[in-house]
């Protein structure tokens, strides 16, 4: 186990010191959810509604993740240094995992900019929204990572990967959004962390068949 | 269906039994038989489009045969190089051969990484993102990291191609050193460069 998570952490590492080298994709999904952000303060009537702006919050992250998740495997692809992880002797499930873990440091980066952002546009968020936040992460990397990786082997990509992994998104939604409005976010909570359980272990166990053709 | 891995302590190191991969309609290989012992030095030639690259990632397991058996050892024993050198080009060649060390879990790794830097000649270039260095130079990357964790099966893709004439000999002259203790699959437009070396040559139609 302490192999695993070993080789797992060599993995997200190496994608941290890629993106702190290239500076590709936070600063995309930085600009990106305060554009949204942006655009959607404008887009919504003077009087605006608190929900309608959780409402709005939600989409803005989700789609910025979706931009994070889409490069996930850009320099594996590029030069199907896939291959090169594959090969290694470790669990196949590490690099997953190790993507996992990258994407959720750069999704929460990215949120780190964007829920102030929205407390300056909108209203302020509450404890149960940032946890439910945390949670929704844990579910979109989990599920988005391994959907990404599928994309990437594919030639309609870019077009994948939305189409896999926005209906595959809606139970997050449904309970972000369900957390972070209701009276007592308990159950919200509990659905985001039931889903993150089962979608991380279905993800777990899959990639080493999406990874090999 | 998947190859079954071997025991690379038995006799054959690869063994197909009419091996088959089809890409859709297209039909690549087709009942293929051929056995590599341990220490055997294999040699697949074939024009383009013959299959030499297919039936090679078959031999490492990055792919998966559509038809017949295939038995391969454990990819802990294999080193593969393909067209590709499978190095990050916004890491520098240190901080490569450091990451696949680590996942290989090599004992003594910095001594390792350092004597086959110095070996190909890329210890100047150590610290240079791979991004930068000439095709040259990252095909005896590719070589290093190939040879990283000293592989049982050296599963070899046109492994002179963008070498000039300082790399090809040193080429040579490690094949030389790995052929008494080592099993190679090596694909070539060229078997006459390995010629001297070679067990056995399985020509692709």
């Amino acid at each position: 186990m302490r192999r695993y998570l070993a080789d797992a952490a060599v993995l997200a590492r190496k994608d941290v010191l890629l993106e702190l080298r290239g500076r590709e994709t936070l600063p995309a999904m930085v600009l990106f959810v305060v554009s949204a952000l942006v655009v959607f303060h404008f887009a919504l009537p003077g009087e605006q509604s608190r929900l309608a702006a959780l409402g709005l919050l939600w989409v803005a992250i989700l789609f910025t993740a979706l931009l994070g998740l889409g490069r996930a495997f850009v320099a594996e692809r590029e030069h199907r240094l896939l291959d090169g992880l594959v090969l290694a002797p470790c669990d196949r499930s590490a690099i997953w995992l190790g993507k996992v873990a990258a994407t959720f440091v750069f999704l929460l980066l990215a949120e780190a900019v964007a829920l102030p952002a929205f407390q300056l546009f909108f209203s302020g968020i509450d404890g149960p929204t940032v946890a439910a936040v945390l949670l929704a992460d844990v579910g979109i990397c989990a599920v988005g990572t391994l959907l990404a990786a599928m994309a990437s082997a594919g030639r309609a990509r870019e077009l994948l990967l939305p189409l896999l992994f926005l209906p595959l998104a809606i139970p997050i939604m449904i309970g972000g959004v369900g957390a972070a409005t209701v009276e007592h976010p308990a159950r919200y909570l509990g659905f985001l962390g039931l889903y993150d359980v089962l979608f991380a272990i279905l993800a777990w166990a899959s990639f080493e068949y999406v990874v090999t053709e | 269906m998947a190859p079954k891995r071997i025991d690379a302590g038995g006799r054959a190191m690869i063994q197909a039994r009419g091996l088959g991969k089809r890409f859709g309609d297209k039909r690549v290989l087709a009942e293929l038989d051929f056995e590599v012992a341990d220490g055997d030095f294999l040699v697949v030639t074939g024009p383009n489009g013959s299959g030499k690259t297919t039936l090679l990632r078959l031999c490492v397991g990055l792919a998966a045969p559509t038809s017949g058996e295939l038995d391969i050892p454990d990819r802990s024993l294999i080193g593969y190089l393909g067209h590709d050198p499978l190095v990050y080009r916004e890491l520098t060649a240190l901080e490569n051969l450091n990451l696949y060390g680590r996942l290989y879990r090599i004992l003594q790794r910095r001594e390792r990484i350092g004597m086959l830097l110095e070996r190909f000649g890329l210890w100047d270039a150590r610290n240079e993102r791979t991004g930068s260095l000439s095709r040259g130079m990252l095909q005896r990357l590719g070589l290093c990291r190939t040879l990283l964790h000293e592989p049982a099966l050296l599963v070899l893709d046109e492994p002179y191609s963008s070498l000039d004439a300082e790399g090809a000999t040193l080429l040579d002259s490690e094949l030389a050193d790995l052929r008494p203790t080592r099993t190679l699959v090596v694909a070539t437009h060229d078997p006459t460069r390995v010629a001297r070396l070679a067990s056995g040559r399985l020509a692709l139609a």
